[in-house]
């Protein structure tokens, strides 16, 4: 990244370069609105190899128009390559490795140091990022990886500010930290779940998230305390159930912390999620660093940023172990609540600015009379009660019912191509 | 045929003695501060009587140092494995590579296992670490027979490959202190609570109403097992077949009279198809009387040996 800023940061005069916002992509639409909305790079999923089996997964021609699409805006696209292999998946990964390089792949987000030498020897243009799931937290072992050649070290979820702070002053080597999305409540690679509730491979892509199931949680006592002792419900009727389920990571607040820790590359997990999530949450970051390096000394956190950030959530949120060892209330048990309240209705594809017209490609219902919200990463943020609504050939329409289909109506302000339009959910209007 | 070797983790110089005694070849002890889910602590002083009592047994130590480690443990950790070095212990188990560091630079005349339990799962990459001075593989429990054979065969003089036989397994692991969390969710005070193996806590799967996993806290967090026991007991010959060097029973939240029982049969089983394997017939009395002392709520299985898992 260009931005340099030298200042002092607890206690100590520190260089701080403008950290690499790196934003998920589970589709080719996905990477172009991330790229659009503000990730200085982007990481997809493949055909292989990946821990997302049940995504919507990159073909290297995708993969070779992601990489001219993101080119134009500087960004780069790294490829997640981070399954624990077994002995069946080494054939054809050199193939895979070096398709990667071809197609112009910046870098590679690997856990096996099979994958790891493979990659160095078969196509060394891709440059090597240690994998979250090799769950490294200590400086001494990033040491050792960026001593076998690894550009760049993914830490454990479990390492704190003050861990991460004690990494990135013993070891000189790029580190990357999750800063937002869904996490694991294991250590990363350390659950098999899955594997022995349904057979499926958790670390080859396979995880159903049986943390996230319901439990019943009982005491069976030992066996020398007899039979009365056995099987007694830890919980009452009417309980919250059992889970293992953690609440989602949100680092929006803490912008500055981050940065002056020094690490060079802030991520944003979910190729698994929506459109509109992506292009939400890295807006919103995008504004949260940029506004710091613009003036770091006058840095507020923006109310605007969090509200953004809560319309795209999926689940509460919390800081993770950044600051301290997660409690209850970072932990779900019982019933999720779904923390959504905006859908995703349209997104714009053409304006004229002489008529006010937009043209919206529909992606969900709505109708006259709703109010909906525009908003896009150059500043378009407005409401307004949508008026009439008509088809490419200029016949009124009751609604937006038709999935993809070109909707004209007029927007309160000028719109451009990529701006998002949102509607709250709940109660019918 | 190389007779295969007989591992059991130990909690106590108790324990080791008696395992020793019951069959074992191999012990695996360490300190709750490195070692993950043992069934007790065995703390550096006290390796250095107990070690050589194991060896003049003819019976080898390994410690556990498979913990994920955090800066302040690797600070700590040139003086642990030199103090490993000094009691005489044979290999350090690890799975985070500061604990090779560590190895390589303090007490380079101990050996070294690689265990990254479930992530431990192709023989190049078990290959990998044996360029880098391990001896030895601990295969994930999620690997198949096949791939455990394949595994042997291509790191065959090159590296030692170890796997678990018996008992149960770890099948998740979090930092996170869930059950203190659920106690103080459902308002009731988690302070004076025991959350250790000896609770004997356990879940239920809503859908699955006969599955017991057991779960635990300690210092290294929230612990889940299997429901089930592998025991490859009847099996054994196939493994031995395989090349694989070394069979794990785990001792773990088991009597040390049920461990002393699996101990005994596992001996009879490998000693007798070692010493005629053409001439070998299985005894039913080995499986009985690890029967008579399962758990009533816990399946003995073969857990992923003849599996094909999708993903």
């Amino acid at each position: 990244m260009t931005t340099v800023l030298e200042r002092r940061a607890r206690g100590r005069r520190v260089r701080l370069e403008r950290p690499e916002l790196l934003a998920p992509a589970g589709s080719l639409e996905k990477l172009k609105f991330a790229v659009h909305y503000g990730a200085d790079a982007v990481y997809i999923g493949g055909q292989k190899y990946g821990l997302r089996s049940a995504a919507d997964n990159f073909t290297f021609e995708e993969m070779r128009e992601g990489v001219e699409f993101a080119s134009r805006y500087g960004a780069k696209v790294f490829v997640a390559t981070n399954i624990y292999a077994h002995n069946e998946d080494i054939e054809g990964l050199e193939d895979y490795l070096r398709n990667l390089q071809d197609v112009g792949i910046a870098a590679i987000i690997v856990a096996d140091p099979l994958i790891v030498e493979t990659a160095k020897r078969v196509a060394p243009k891709l440059e090597i990022h240690l994998s979250t799931q090799q769950s490294t937290m200590n400086w001494q072992a990033v040491q050792f990886w960026k001593d076998e050649g690894v550009e760049r070290v993914v830490l454990a979820r479990e390492a704190s500010m003050a861990e991460i702070d004690e990494i990135k002053r013993h070891v000189d080597v790029e580190i990357e930290v999750f800063i937002h999305g869904a996490m694991c409540s294991s250590y990363s690679g350390r659950c098999v779940l899955s594997n022995h509730f349904t057979d499926r491979d958790s670390n080859r892509g396979g995880c159903c998230q049986s943390c996230r199931w319901k439990y019943d949680l009982f005491a069976g006592g030992t066996a020398a305390e007899g039979p009365i002792a056995r099987d007694v419900p830890v919980f009452d009727e009417g309980d919250d159930p059992f889970m293992m389920s953690a609440k989602d990571l949100c680092m929006i607040e803490h912008i500055p912390d981050l940065i002056e820790s020094g690490v060079d590359s802030f991520k944003i997990e979910g190729r698994m999620k929506s459109v509109h999530y992506v292009a939400t949450v890295v807006n919103a970051y995008r504004q949260a660093i940029d506004a710091y390096f613009d003036d770091p000394e006058r840095y507020e956190l923006k109310r605007e940023w969090l509200e953004e950030i809560y319309k795209a959530a999926n689940r509460p949120v919390n800081t993770g172990f950044f600051y301290d060892e997660p409690g209850h209330e970072e932990h779900i048990f019982g019933p999720e609540d779904k923390a959504v309240q905006f859908d995703f209705v349209g997104l714009v594809t053409d304006y004229d600015a002489d008529t006010g017209i937009a043209t919206v490609q529909q992606r969900n219902y709505f109708k006259p009379g709703q109010e909906v919200e525009f908003f896009g990463p150059d500043g378009t943020h407005f409401k307004q009660i949508v008026e009439h609504l008509w088809d490419e050939n200029g016949a009124e329409l009751s609604a937006a019912r038709h999935p993809l289909q070109p909707i004209r109506l007029k927007t309160a302000a000028p719109v451009k191509p990529f701006d998002m339009m949102r509607k709250r959910t709940g109660p019918k209007q | 045929m190389n007779k295969p070797e007989l591992l059991i983790p130990a909690g106590s110089a108790e324990q080791m003695a008696a395992y020793a005694e019951a069959g074992a070849d191999a012990l695996l002890v360490g300190d709750k501060r490195y070692g993950l889910r043992l069934p007790g602590d065995v703390p550096a002083e006290a390796l250095r009587r107990a070690v050589p009592e194991a060896h003049k047994a003819g019976v080898k130590v390994y410690a556990a140092l498979n913990h994920i480690m955090d800066n302040d443990t690797v600070r700590t950790l040139p003086d642990y494995v030199k103090e490993l070095a000094a009691a005489g212990v044979d290999a350090v188990v690890y799975g985070d590579p500061a604990v090779l560091a560590a190895v390589k630079a303090h007490a380079p005349q101990l050996a070294l296992h690689w265990n990254a339990e479930m992530t431990s799962t192709n023989w190049a990459t078990a290959s990998f670490w044996g360029r880098k001075g391990a001896t030895r593989v601990v295969a994930a429990r999620e690997l198949n027979l096949e791939e455990l054979a394949e595994m042997a065969s291509r790191l065959k003089g090159v590296m030692e490959v170890e796997v678990q036989v018996h008992g149960m397994t770890n099948i998740y692991h979090s930092k996170r202190k869930l059950l203190h969390n659920y106690t103080e969710h459902l308002g009731r005070p988690s302070e004076g609570q025991s959350y250790n193996p000896e609770r004997g806590l356990y879940l239920v799967e809503q859908e699955r109403p006969t599955e017991r996993f057991p779960i635990y806290e300690d210092e290294s967090g929230t612990h889940v097992m299997s429901s089930d026991d592998i025991c490859m007991l009847e099996n054994l010959p196939e493994l031995m077949d395989a090349g694989i060097a070394s069979f794990k029973i785990e001792s773990v939240l088991k009597s040390a009279e049920y461990n002393i029982a699996a101990l005994r049969s596992y001996r009879a089983c490998i000693d007798a198809y070692c010493t005629d394997p053409a001439g070998f017939t299985f005894d039913q009395t080995w499986l009985e009387t690890i029967q008579a002392l399962q758990p009533s709520d816990r399946e003995l299985s073969y857990g992923f040996f003849y599996k094909e898992q999708v993903y």
